[in-house]
């Protein structure tokens, strides 16, 4: 829509390099000015993510080539260990295992928060003023509670002995969780986790999808209706289709926030027990900094961010032609 | 008659349930600091705290070093996200309002950038920001969580710049203003709610910031209070009354703030994810 105002002004109005500059009364001097304004503009921003992000980046390739653990650091020593590193890494079967439980894991917690969050959300369109304010103050209480506060309070709920968790499935007949130790397993671990970044995750996606099914043309729904579409089909046929870039975004941003997922896995048990809850961010962690095996954790991190440039490799293509159509 | 009002109460009745359980722990958060500690330990949960108690926050406050963290944290948090609006507002101006050579280049490389992940570099970081001998430094720190905060805000900024008319400015501009006046004067009045609700997102992020700050600032006077709340359960044994104050002073400002500016944020949102 607005892609197609700014063709017209565009095609309409004389102008000098690119858009949104005035006809030009100026001359050829201002013609250059404004064609490197851009870059100019930019530059503070490009410099930043260079220094900030590129040269860590790079850094990070360099040291997993070398043989980096506690006596090369403090002796400042440089040993090049050429590939060694990541053929041990993939060679061993530790990796395989934290990979594939990291996409496991990042896919179960992405399809809870995506499913629940959207009919949280087609819940909140559904509710009267009162009661959509009531939910609406409650998700935004729980959005805005601070990941390492939250991990406190659930260490807390599922406290093995005076943890309110425990007490409930107690006292709901089932009496040998009495004083179940929900950290001792790696299985309870990951639930106590998952219910976490669940609970976490859910509102960003809730308000998120109520807020843009609220741009939905009411017409749409009375013609579905009309048609005598139900609740289904009228989410298949009207809601899904017109929110589709919204989806695609949400999700990819769920991918990487809990592929990324960092203290809550580290605080409720730094990756235990037996390093069986670690993920791949944990893993290099525990690697690199934990184990003072750089070089090791360093290559452990270049193949987690190939893993997930690979899981979100579509929606990146998909933006990038949107990117091009739109130009 | 009687699916109707079924039909009228499954929706509410969903609805308390799941806020119910959505507010749970935040409310047992603040009920067990403010409980006695003969009322959290106990086999029986207490479920309404009659008996309040001041007495896990004077402990919480008065730990070692509380007052120089919530000061490193404030510190650190407000001088990123300022610098990293400063420094988004220009280039998100370049790529909503201007056409160059290379902009989609550029676009992609601030979307690969908020994908970055942090957790996975602070080996490197910790390489780079020892070499520099500047561990246990807020300078570092502020610049990192800058960037971190960075590509999102230049991206969401991007969104709401587009979403101000073209007209307004040109219009501007016919009138005699030059372009930068017409930002000043235009644009940035229409940009300050998303400027507030950007920046929220901002704050959330650096104020929560842990994996970096638990390898650069390992002294106990120079990290920030996220490192604080994760280190403070087992410094002070299983003192869960203390350990859910010092969760609600770490986690009160964010909620105040994200209940003045939600409504902002969420349109916000919903605005820079239709312009992609």
């Amino acid at each position: 829509m607005s892609v197609q105002i700014e063709d017209a002004v565009r095609d309409s109005a004389p102008r000098i390099g690119k858009g949104g500059a005035p006809p030009s009364r100026r001359g050829r001097k201002t013609g250059r000015a404004a064609r490197s304004a851009p870059y100019l503009l930019l530059i503070p921003a490009l410099a930043a993510t260079a220094v900030f992000l590129g040269w860590p980046m790079v850094r990070n390739l360099i040291i997993s080539f070398q043989n980096l653990n506690m006596k090369q650091l403090i002796q400042h020593l440089t040993e090049w260990r050429g590939f060694d590193n990541y053929a041990e890494i993939l060679g061993g079967e530790q990796f395989w295992r934290v990979t594939l439980r990291t996409v496991v894991f990042t896919a179960v917690n992405v399809t809870l928060i995506m499913v629940l969050g959207v009919l949280i959300g087609l819940l909140l369109a559904k509710l009267g003023k009162k009661m959509r304010l009531t939910l609406s103050v409650a998700l935004v209480l729980t959005w805005a509670m601070p990941a390492i506060a939250a991990t406190t309070v659930f260490q807390w709920l599922f406290d093995a002995r005076y943890g309110v968790v425990n007490w409930v499935l107690d006292a709901l007949g089932w009496h040998s969780m009495a004083r179940f130790d929900w950290v001792g397993s790696q299985l309870s671990t990951f639930f106590v986790i998952t219910v976490l970044i669940v609970w976490q995750s859910l509102p960003f996606v809730a308000l998120n999808l109520y807020a843009a099914t609220t741009t939905i043309p009411k017409e749409l729904y009375e013609a579905a209706r009309m048609d005598g579409a139900g609740t289904w089909k009228v989410f298949t046929s009207v809601t899904f289709p017109f929110l589709k870039p919204f989806f695609l975004a949400t999700t990819f941003l769920e991918v990487i926030w809990v592929f990324k997922a960092f203290p809550q896995i580290f605080a409720i048990n730094e990756g235990g027990p037996d390093r069986l809850t670690e993920t791949l961010p944990i893993y290099a962690f525990t690697e690199g900094v934990g184990n003072l095996h750089f070089g090791m954790g360093a290559a452990i991190s270049l193949l987690t961010i190939v893993v997930l440039l690979a899981m979100t490799a579509y929606y990146l293509r998909l933006t990038l032609k949107q990117e091009e159509d739109e130009l | 008659m009687n699916r109707s009002l079924l039909g009228r109460i499954w929706p509410n009745a969903t609805a308390i349930v799941l806020a119910l359980g959505f507010v749970f722990p935040v409310y047992w958060m603040f009920t067990t600091a403010f409980k006695p500690n003969s009322d959290i330990i106990t086999e029986d949960p207490v479920w309404f705290p009659f008996h309040g108690t001041f007495e896990h926050f004077t402990t919480a406050v008065n730990a070692p070093n509380f007052w120089t963290l919530v000061g490193n944290s404030v510190t650190v948090t407000v001088l990123a996200v300022g610098l990293s609006l400063l420094i988004a507002l220009c280039g998100s101006f370049a790529i909503a309002r201007m056409r160059f050579k290379g902009r989609k280049g550029i676009i992609l490389t601030f979307m690969v950038a908020q994908m970055a992940p942090w957790e996975v570099l602070v080996i490197s970081v910790y390489m780079i920001v020892r070499d520099a001998d500047m561990l246990n430094s807020l300078v570092p720190l502020t610049f990192f969580y800058m960037l971190m905060v960075l590509p999102f805000t230049l991206l969401t900024l991007r969104g709401y710049v587009a979403a101000v008319p073209k007209e307004l400015e040109e219009s501007a501009m016919v009138d005699g203003c030059t372009r930068r006046q017409a930002f000043v004067k235009i644009i940035f009045p229409l940009l300050a709610p998303g400027l507030m609700a950007t920046s929220l997102f901002g704050f959330i992020t650096a104020w929560n910031e842990f994996p970096l700050v638990l390898v650069l600032n390992k002294e106990p006077d120079k990290g920030t209070l996220p490192l604080w709340l994760s280190q403070f359960q087992s410094q002070f044994g299983d003192d869960w009354g203390a350990t859910m104050a010092a969760a609600s002073i770490f986690a009160v400002p964010i909620l105040v703030l994200f209940l003045f500016l939600q409504r902002k944020a969420v349109s916000g949102l919903t605005a820079g994810a239709v312009k992609g």
